[in-house]
């Protein structure tokens, strides 16, 4: 993002300490307008802490947050683009969804009574708005939640787990919202476990472990600073090892359930196959293998420094890095 | 059954809370939705109901007592049957060991606290109302609670009184004798003079409150509070602190009833109250201000 028009969400060398624990060990993220932004990473890994720190719920140890260039614990006007909700949605439980939405409508400063039917409407609540929102099941309450923040008009919207306790028609139902509001030029920043949601509806994510961002970026630069990824058969594997281990542009060589696994480019796999028929190693299968975010998502927050080749390559420089992705599987 | 059917129009969906014509919400917007909140709480009419219930009871506790033996052994408790405006200065002398102080702290230990429990705090302070306006509309609402209940408990003393034991004319402290219209006047003033401590407790319980984030600790800490004043009231050797304790303050009405009226217990009691009750309301404030929401 370049220009004057400060992007959504710039979050710079956030840092939450509790005691001696840290939350979030210097997050540097940033939003640009028009993204939907996953933001992924293990249960403890300090996504909701800075989701919070984001909406000026918590305060940073240290670091900056800024919403569309305003500081959200100077100002609560630095949330006036802003909407969306931390963990479950929560509402008074002994008022109606409609009173509720009557409230937070009322807190926006809006009495917008024709705004709530339509909120209600588009998260298909209408026909249980008068019931008290104590009997509502936590899948209405996520949609009650969806439909107070759409009461808002934001730019930016900030989701945390929004598909949680949703049947899987709501789940499809949750996407198609998002993907339509940002197709309507709404930037998005959720947190999902849900790997193939986020893959389906994210452009960039960033991979958040043990408090610290492992990636930033595009879900395309990721997928592609991992390299391809192939398994091979030969009749005669135990060759075919050697032949990999030695040949230029191949990496990463292992054996994976009785198969063996590399990468490598296209040309670098033309060459190898030369190479191994030389060698007497005939080719029984030679397959890519789709690298999914999640592969990358275990990669990157399991184990020990293993993310840290596709970090390397966010940066440019690991084109080729070695995609972990097999040690997972 | 398809749950969300996606952007209705109607909505604006990136036209912002500031792309809309509307006004900024403010600390007026909080107070109203505060009161609206408590009529659909029981909380509300369990101390509300108290505060009505308790004169009631107390004049048929006297009919009784009057039937059977007849006065008592505290201040008014001679003129219960010659006048029913004696009423409400007894119950305000009873009342002020527990009831009142329960009914106050049934609201403002509650506010904040009930906001963590229900995980609520972080849906309205994600709106457009600084933290500070959200503080003062609930602290004013809790104070509000506790003058209706006051208010209640006078007004319901007075009219049941006055149907045991007639809207008569009353005796002072001095020994004057004052008319009904007059006496009527007194006894609102003494409700007004009562309220002063009554706020510092709202304080005390808005303290708890944003501190505890526990609804039941808060409202029983601030009753414990109260009690402890009372107990050390009565200790042997701590009688130089009598002037200067939170429940000796909830007597400085008695000042009304003496002719000329005594103003020195007032004046004390607003700044003995205001002593406890402003460092426990600017601690609550600063809290609230700066504590992180973490939970719900």
């Amino acid at each position: 993002m370049t220009g004057s028009v400060p992007p959504p969400v710039e979050v710079r060398g956030l840092v939450k300490l509790y005691g001696e624990l840290t939350a979030v060990a210097g997050v540097d993220l940033t939003v640009h307008a028009g993204d939907v932004y996953g933001y992924l990473g293990p249960n403890g890994a300090g996504k909701t802490t800075c989701l919070r720190m984001m909406l000026g719920l918590i305060r940073p140890t240290e670091g900056t947050v800024r919403l569309f260039g305003r500081d959200p614990l100077e100002t609560v006007q630095a949330l006036d683009d802003v909407a969306g909700f931390v963990e479950a949605p929560t509402f008074y439980p002994y008022m109606s969804g409609r009173r509720n939405l009557e409230l937070l409508a009322a807190f926006d400063g809006d009495d917008a009574s024709d705004r709530i039917d339509h909120a209600l409407e588009t998260v298909e609540l209408s026909d249980r708005a008068k019931d008290r929102v104590g009997g509502y099941s936590h899948g209405m309450r996520q949609r009650l939640g969806i439909a107070a923040a759409l009461l808002r008009d934001p730019k930016l919207l900030l989701l945390d787990e929004p598909a949680t306790g949703l049947d899987p028609a709501g789940m499809r139902d949750m996407r198609l919202l998002i993907r339509r509001l940002a197709d309507q030029g709404m930037t998005v920043l959720l947190s999902s476990h849900l790997l193939a949601e986020v893959e389906e509806l994210c452009n960039r994510v960033a991979i958040v472990r043990r408090g610290e961002i492992v990636y930033e970026g595009a879900i395309a630069d990721l997928k592609r600073s991992a390299g391809a990824t192939y398994r091979l058969s030969t009749t005669n594997d135990e060759r075919a090892l050697h032949v990999c281990r030695a040949q230029p542009g191949v990496g990463d060589v292992r054996v994976v359930h009785g198969r063996i696994s590399f990468t490598a480019d296209d040309p670098a796999v033309a060459e190898l196959s030369q190479a191994l028929i030389e060698a007497g190693a005939l080719i029984t299968m030679l397959a890519p293998q789709t690298v999914t975010l999640e592969d990358l998502f275990f990669s990157l927050t399991e184990g020990d420094g293993v993310g840290n080749g596709l970090a390397s390559a966010q940066a440019g420089t690991g084109d080729h890095a070695p995609a972990k992705a097999e040690a997972s599987s | 059954m398809s749950s969300i059917s996606g952007t209705a129009e109607g909505l604006r969906p990136g036209a912002g809370v500031a792309g809309r014509a509307r006004r900024r919400p403010g600390v007026g917007t909080v107070y109203r939705w505060e009161l609206r909140k408590l009529r659909y709480q029981k909380r509300t009419y369990l101390g509300l109901g108290a505060a009505a219930i308790v004169p009631i009871l107390f004049v048929v506790a006297v009919q009784f007592r009057h039937h059977r033996a007849g006065g008592g052994d505290f201040a008014f408790a001679s003129y219960l049957t010659k006048s029913g405006l004696v009423f409400p200065l007894v119950i305000l002398l009873f009342g002020a060991i527990w009831l009142f102080p329960l009914i106050t702290a049934l609201v403002a230990g509650d506010i904040f606290a009930s906001e963590d429990h229900n995980g609520t705090l972080k849906t309205v302070l994600t709106r457009s109302l600084e933290r500070w306006q959200i503080f003062a509309g609930k602290a004013l609402t809790a104070l509000t609670y506790a003058i209706v209940a006051i208010a209640i408990d006078g007004t319901v003393a007075v009219i049941a009184g006055s149907i045991e034991s007639g809207f008569n004319s009353v005796q002072t402290l001095s020994g004057s004798i004052v008319s009904a219209p007059k006496g009527l006047e007194l006894v609102y003033l003494s409700l007004l003079v009562y309220l002063i401590p009554i706020a510092t407790v709202v304080c005390i319980g808005l303290l708890l409150s944003t501190i505890t984030r526990n609804s039941a600790a808060a409202v029983v800490g601030t009753l414990m509070i109260s009690l402890l004043f009372q107990l050390i009231g009565v200790l042997p050797g701590l009688s130089a602190t009598t002037p200067y304790l939170l429940s000796t303050q909830f007597n400085a009405w008695q000042g009304l009833l003496r002719q000329p009226i005594d103003w020195s217990p007032i004046v004390r009691a607003a700044w003995v109250c205001a002593l406890y009750g402003l460092p426990a309301l600017g601690t609550a404030f600063l809290v609230f201000l700066r504590r992180d929401v973490a939970g719900g």
